[in-house]
Formats: C-alpha cells, structure tokens, sequence
C-alpha cells in the first residue's frame, strides 16, 4: 500500500529515509522514481546523494546546510508537486541474450525444473518487461521483477567459484544479470555481451532504478560476438522504448 | 592544465595502504559504493594542514606503515592514528605540515593509539578520478592506484599545489583527538529501530561491545549481548548511510562503514554520528565500544564543533561558484580538460565533478556535488 503520507525515518545526522509505502510493488517504486528524477532534476540544495530502492529512497545531505525538517519540507514539497517529465512512461532497455549452450549451462535444468523444453524457457524469458525495481548489491547489479512464476527455480547446490561479466540467471522468484565477474549460485541461462557496468562511462550502469529491461534472444555465437565487438569498440547503442502501458 | 609530478615510490606496502579521498558520492544510485577515507577528519585535517581541498586525495595507511621513498621536495603532514613517523629515521611530528627534502625516506612505527593514519601530500596524490573520485575500492578493483592496495615498486605522483607551500599551518589547541580507551559512540535511533524490543533497544544502548576481528573496510562486526528483534530482522532492502548500525537475525551489531554495499536487507537500529566516525575507523580489533543515543541536534551541534576545528587550520580551499555555461574546462584526472557543453545542465549535483576549474582564465578548486552548481559566492 501506498502510505497517504510519506515516513520520514532518520538514518543518522547526515541521511534521511523518504520510505512510501510497505511492501514492494510497481506503483509504489514508480513513486520512487518519481522522487529520485525530481531530486535530479531540481535538488534540494544540501543535498548531496540520494538512493532509490524498492519503496523508499535514502537522501544524504549535509547537517550543517540544511536541518532533517528543512529537508523534510522539501522533499515534501517534491512529492506534492511532482514534476511532469519525472512522470513520463518508463524505458524499456533491450539486452540482447545468447541463450543456452555454453553461455546459459544450466538452461536444462531450468526447462526441467518448470516442465516445459529449452526454447520455452527462452520465449518465457524473452516475452516480459522486467521492472528495475533497484540498483544495488554490486556495482551496476539490477534487482528485477516480473519473473513469470514458472521460471522460478532453486539456486545451485554450491555456487561456481567464476561466473563470468554479462552471465543472466535465475535464483528462486528473480532473475538477473551479473554486472561483474563473481562467484554465485545463480542458475545460468544465458549471457549479454553488454557490459552492464563500465566504471569510465557516464553514467556508468547501463540500468537505473524504475527502468524496464527486455531480454532479446539472439540467434548466434556470431551475433553475440558482432555486438561484442561493437561494445569494446564504444559503437554499440542500448535499444530503448517506452513502455507501451 | 594542472601538472603533476612523481612524489611517492613505495619501497615497502606496509599492510593496507591505499589511495583515498572523501568518498565516491552521486554513484550509490548505480549499486556502486562509496569507499573514501574511513576517517575523514584526519584525512581532511592533513589536506588542510598542506593547503590541499579537502576532497584531496592522500594514502591511508593501515596499522603496519609502509616505507615510503620522497622523490622531490614535498610538504606532507599525516595524521590520524599515533604511527610515530620517521623521516631518514628521525622523529617528525604528526598532525602539523613537514617538509620533506627529495631522496628522503619516510617509515612508519606501529600505531601507538588508532588504527588507521592518512598521508597528505601538497598537491594531492594524482590518479585519475574515477566517476568523480579518486578513492580505491578495492573488490571492484575501482579507483586509486590501477583499483588496488600499493605494493612495492609502485610510484604515485603529486599535483602541482595550487598556491604557495606553507609549513605554518596548525591545528588549534585541542583539536587533535585521542582515540584510546572505550569508544563511546554517540548514535541517532532509527530508522528501523521500531523493529527491536524496548528491552533490545535498552541492551543496544548499555551493553559494552568488542570490536571483532571479523572487520575490515566494509563493517566492524561486534561481540557482545544479542540485540532483540520484535519480529526477525529482514527488511525490504533499502539504503545504508556510513556508520549505521545493522542488526542481522543472530542480534550481534554490525556497523558498517566506508566500503559497505549500498543497500541490505537487515535492520538497522541506529547511526553513529558522523562526528563520530572517526572514533570507529581508529578503533582496534577488541576495542571497546558503547552506544548512546542523542538527538539530531546534538548531532549538527557535535559536527559543528569539528568542523571549527578544521576551519581554524585553514579556511577550505576557494570554491568556484559554478552556473551554467560558465566553466569552460573542469580540469581533472591529471590536468585532463573536461569541457561541458553550455547546455549540459551541471546544475544538478549529481553530475559529480570536482577537481580544479578554469573560469575566466582563472583557476579554482570546485565541488560541484556538495555546493550546488548554481549557488551564490561562499
């Protein structure tokens, strides 16, 4: 439920929690992303980070600038007059998936877990939009949601000590793409060529919070390595739409 | 072009030193941490005392020093943690600018009162600036030296400093801190404190804790009581500021610091007060801590007084006042000239630049993340 009045919840002297609803559900994120572009957008002078996640978001300011009720009013105000653009439908960003084979090893063992064959696996994976719902976890990491229910599968039984930058898996109800090279338990079904976090562009993480994410199959190792190269060489454009409502 | 030339050559890493400034702030959003100074007072306190911006960046040296070779005639000044430094194995004084002459050597004892010690530079150390900071995280292999802790061989260089060298800067009576003893750290309640017992709340803030060995950069794991939950500590994940207190289902406090992830999925019972932090990043394994809880305004008032203590070294450097279409070259990373489109819209903060700027043909020090873009004159 989206609260009447958002929560005001000290996180300390120097950060302040705008928490707006209880549970995690879309139209309560979109809220989130309606603050955050805001605070981009317009600011709040002292302020000088800010954190969207599920249902709330963490803003830093400086104690000596502004006091927690100054802030207080301000994002108040923010969340009374949202801003017209800040409510412009979301983008859906298109991440292109080799799936199965050597990129997506456990594949097989997901189409057994739901009862249905490898390229069902993939028209089920590749047939929704999957809300960003946060950043977080490790640099560029995107919890998505919207991992239709049959995909759900239970982590490996030991983790693999590597998995590689791009790998996209499933653990339990989520899916999602390791921005990084990691160790992880996650069931591998693919993997993008993008590179999901590059520490020298701006803005670094190709994902941010309230965007949507479309997984589209590719039909080849030559493919994948066409966009690879493109990637390396800077060329390479994220497809992105709006989000047909 | 801001100009730089080799300063330090590592002969010797010591344990953990690395390349650090005042965080990685304006990137939290994209799951990227904030690593920066543990303890930034000190940091801040060392630019000061050589003329440096505060967001200057310096080594943090911790426990073991490392041995460090000066390869021209540099003002430095350390501070934080008594590391008993030695200049060609003489005794020099902490907390108060020294300069050292090309060829010297500069060694470290083991720290007598803290744990950690920063290293400034006049100048400030020179590697690039990595989305807007030069602080090192070490587990994305992000920032600093090539994303990493010094090793042996390694040689960082200097910026040209911005104004004249001066060795007369001091810190004001008193205003050098002792870290021995029990920390008692001053903490603001929430934000999910509703979620713990009045009793759990009441143990949290009477009971003594032990700072474990289980601590690093990320978060100092304490022993002591268990800190009762109402009903389990899984939240719905949301951010984390330096210094909260996270209380996972075991009940054993975990306060987490400078290179924590972004967001957790525990509670978390209260904050340190940033006036406070530094009193965390110098405590030692088996350190003893207690938690009091104050209001925010003895919060604002206790960082007010810190930062005196800092404005009596030195004012900060000059800022620039920033509007759009005005800054013709922010000049970073090694004098790299990063020019805005007069369109670009740098008002909002987030667009983390910082650095030194030319306007007008004249140069300044600039933040544009923390004083907004298109503020007024300090």
């Amino acid at each position: 439920m989206i609260y009447a009045e958002p929560k005001f919840l000290p996180a300390g002297d120097a950060a302040l929690v705008a928490e707006l609803g209880d549970e995690i559900s879309p139209e309560i994120n979109r809220r989130v992303r309606s603050l955050s572009l805001a605070l981009e957008q317009g600011g709040i002078p002292g302020v000088f980070d800010f954190l969207p996640t599920y249902r709330s978001v963490l803003v830093f300011y400086d104690p000596l600038e502004l006091s927690a009720a100054e802030l207080q009013d301000g994002l108040t105000r923010l969340l009374k007059s949202p801003d017209e653009s800040a409510e412009s439908a979301p983008q859906v960003a298109h991440i292109p998936v080799l799936y199965g084979g050597d990129m997506g090893p456990d594949i097989g063992f997901v189409a057994q877990h739901a009862g249905v064959s490898e390229q069902e696996v993939i028209s089920i994976h590749s047939g929704a939009n999957y809300l960003v719902y946060m950043m977080g976890f490790s640099p560029g990491f995107a919890y998505l949601g919207g991992l239709d229910e049959r995909l759900a599968t239970p982590r490996l039984q030991s983790p693999r000590a590597e998995i590689p930058a791009g790998a996209v898996g499933i653990a339990e109800a989520q899916t999602g793409v390791y921005p990084v090279a990691s160790p992880g338990g996650w069931q591998l079904i693919g993997r993008t060529p993008l590179k999901l976090f590059d520490p020298d562009r701006e803005p670094p993480a190709l994902l941010a919070a309230g965007d949507y994410v479309r997984f589209v199959p590719l039909d080849d190792a030559a493919q994948y390595q066409a966009i690879q190269r493109q990637v390396r060489a800077g060329e390479y454009r994220v497809a992105r739409e709006a989000l047909a409502e | 072009m801001i100009a730089a030339r080799p300063a330090l050559e590592i002969l010797q890493p010591g344990m953990l030193t690395t390349v650090q400034d005042t965080g990685r702030y304006g990137y939290q959003r994209f799951g990227m941490p904030v690593a920066g100074a543990m303890d930034g007072f000190a940091l801040r306190a060392a630019n000061r005392l050589v003329g440096n911006a505060d967001r200057a960046a310096g080594l943090e040296i911790t426990a073991l020093g490392p041995q460090i070779r000066l390869l021209d005639d540099f003002c430095v000044a350390i501070a934080g943690a008594a590391v008993g430094p030695l200049l060609d194995g003489e005794a020099v004084p902490m907390w108060q600018p020294v300069i050292a002459p090309a060829g010297s050597l500069l060694a470290f004892q083991a720290p007598r009162d803290g744990l950690r010690a920063y290293l400034a530079v006049a100048g400030g150390v020179a590697v690039p600036a990595v989305m807007g900071s030069r602080s090192t995280y070490i587990k994305a292999g992000i920032g600093g030296h090539e994303g990493r802790a010094l090793a042996v061989g390694d040689v960082l260089s200097a910026y040209e400093a911005a104004g004249a060298v001066s060795a007369r800067r001091r810190m004001p009576d008193g205003g050098v801190p002792t870290y021995g003893g029990k920390a008692e750290l001053r903490v603001v309640l929430g934000p999910q404190n509703a979620a713990f017992t009045r009793q759990g709340v009441r143990t949290f803030l009477t009971a003594e804790y032990a700072v474990s060995i289980h601590s690093d950069r990320m978060g100092y794991r304490l022993e002591g009581p268990a800190i009762e939950h109402m009903d389990g500590a899984d939240i719905i994940s949301d951010g984390a500021p330096m210094g909260a207190v996270q209380v996972p289902g075991d009940g054993k406090p975990i306060i987490l610091l400078a290179d924590r992830g972004t967001t957790g999925g525990y509670t978390k019972i209260a904050a340190v007060i940033t006036a406070d932090l530094d009193k965390v990043a110098q405590a030692m394994p088996g350190g003893a801590i207690a938690f009091r809880a104050v209001s925010l305004e003895e919060a604002r008032a206790a960082l007010r007084e810190r930062e005196a203590i800092l404005d009596a070294i030195a004012a900060p450097a000059r800022l620039a006042v920033v509007s759009e279409g005005v800054v013709s070259d922010i000049l970073d990373g090694g004098g790299e000239p990063v020019t805005l489109a007069s369109a670009a819209p740098i008002a909002p903060m987030l667009r983390r630049r910082s650095g030194r700027a030319r306007i007008d043909g004249e140069e300044f020090e600039i933040d544009i993340a923390i004083r907004r873009a298109n503020r007024d004159a300090e």
